[in-house]
């Protein structure tokens, strides 16, 4: 889970405390645009090791959705530190 | 904007699967609800529409043909919103020549998403889901400024969900990257790599440059997208023919698609079908429009073309007459699996101020000999 919020905050240069997985969405904050959303995806992919797909990029409006996405992908988050970011 | 099944109709369908009929209930359903919306929402339409459609009745149409348009050069002139600013989140703008006006479009989140999620299907339709290498016959500098973009800015930023490793194969004088470019695509081999460029810049900046530096590439996977018209090319007497035939010779790519857009009705674009006419998804269509009594005509007449899109919430760009003379050449062709109505391009109408995305760079240095 750290890896994943790890990519918000290096891709968006903001703080851990700033990510709040239903109010981050995609166009919520200047640095996440349509720019910013090809360089996070880039980040999630190059930190997982996956290849995301048309969908799921059109998909990944928020933060809860990225998580979503990456699962659907394979990768296993922290249950613990999930269920609290929720 | 409040709750609509058409929409959400449109969006679970794929882009080319209603017939024609099926499809065109759904949207004249949605059509009527945005009108109602930037009626209720945007008082320089609400003006607008009771001048010039009669006021409120003209609200109630049962047919497409009977919906009120704007001309798109209003866009040019008059600020039109349907949203408060703070709900802005991006303005795109149209390319204009100096001195020419551009148009400013105000797009809030909604709008965006649908925007990128219609766009997403119909590039599916064409490239499938995986993401490919793609080379923007363009430089990364149009793409610099994030907030507003213009036409040639916005249309990369559309494409770039669809990239993978993007690469801008232009250098900011505008002169091809040759060896940048064969480095990448010996990177990339074997992925099916996406070329995407407005059609003026491919044909100069990648099409005559290879032939000038006589090299040759042989790209059968490759896909090349273009849009922006073909005005310039038509000043220099290259047809549509010779532009697939000629990038197919330097650059050995055989999948060749122009498609239509605009700034005003992004997301909602027209792409080049098998047959090389331009194909209405179900998220928009066009009506043709005699350009002197603006009564709509048949299939097979020329006439000004008018655009419908099912996108625009926060702008009332949903119905517009553009300035594009066009004719419909068919519908619902089950010999290429898609259903809707295709369409040509014949020119601009005479006199109206003449613009395409392409045709608006001007050349900051001339190209070294």
């Amino acid at each position: 889970m750290d890896r994943l919020l790890d990519c918000f905050v290096q891709t968006f240069g903001i703080n851990r405390d700033q990510i709040i997985p239903l109010k981050l969405a995609y166009q919520s904050i200047p640095e996440w645009d349509s720019v910013g959303h090809m360089a996070l995806v880039a980040e999630i992919e190059c930190t997982f090791d996956i290849r995301l797909d048309t969908d799921d990029i059109i998909g990944m409006s928020d933060v809860s959705k990225a998580i979503e996405i990456v699962q659907k992908h394979g990768v296993v988050l922290d249950d613990a530190a999930l269920a609290k970011s929720r | 904007m409040s709750v609509s099944t058409a929409i959400d109709k449109l969006l679970a369908a794929a882009p080319y699967s209603l017939p024609q009929a099926e499809k065109r209930v759904i949207l004249t359903e949605r059509t009527r609800e945005l009108t109602r919306h930037h009626y209720d929402r945007c008082e320089l339409y609400r003006n607008l529409l009771n001048r010039i459609f009669g006021g409120s009745k003209a609200l109630q149409f049962d047919s497409l043909e009977d919906a009120p348009f704007l001309p798109v050069s209003l866009f040019k002139t008059r600020e039109l919103r349907s949203v408060d600013a703070s709900a802005v989140v991006k303005t795109l703008t149209s390319s204009g020549t100096t001195g020419q006006a551009v148009s400013r479009i105000h797009l809030d989140a909604g709008t965006a998403q649908l925007q990128s999620r219609t766009l997403v299907k119909i590039m599916q339709h064409f490239l499938g889901v995986e993401r490919r290498p793609m080379v923007f016959l363009d430089h990364a500098a149009a793409v610099r400024d994030r907030r507003s973009s213009s036409a040639r800015g916005a249309g990369i930023l559309g494409m770039l969900p669809f990239a993978r490793q993007p690469f801008y194969a232009l250098r900011e004088d505008m002169s091809l990257d040759v060896e940048g470019l064969q480095e990448y695509l010996e990177k990339t081999r074997g992925q099916s790599p996406v070329f995407f460029g407005f059609t003026y810049m491919v044909w100069q900046y990648f099409v005559e440059t290879l032939e000038k530096v006589n090299l040759r590439l042989f790209l059968p996977d490759a896909v090349l997208l273009h849009s922006g018209g073909w005005k310039k090319l038509e000043a220099l007497k290259v047809s549509q023919e010779e532009f697939r035939h000629r990038l197919l010779a330097a650059a050995g790519i055989e999948t060749v698609i122009n498609f239509y857009g605009m700034v005003e009705q992004v997301g909602s674009v027209y792409f080049e079908n098998p047959l090389h006419f331009l194909q209405a998804s179900i998220y928009s269509d066009i009506i043709i429009r005699d350009t002197n009594t603006l009564e709509p005509l048949p299939p097979g007449r020329a006439g000004l073309i008018q655009v419908i899109s099912a996108l625009p919430e926060s702008y009332p760009g949903h119905s517009l007459l553009t300035e594009d003379i066009g004719v419909v050449e068919g519908c619902d062709n089950s010999h290429i699996g898609m259903n809707g109505q295709y369409f040509r391009i014949l020119g601009r109408l005479a006199k109206a101020d003449l613009r395409g995305c392409s045709d608006t760079f001007q050349k900051p240095l001339p190209m070294p000999a």
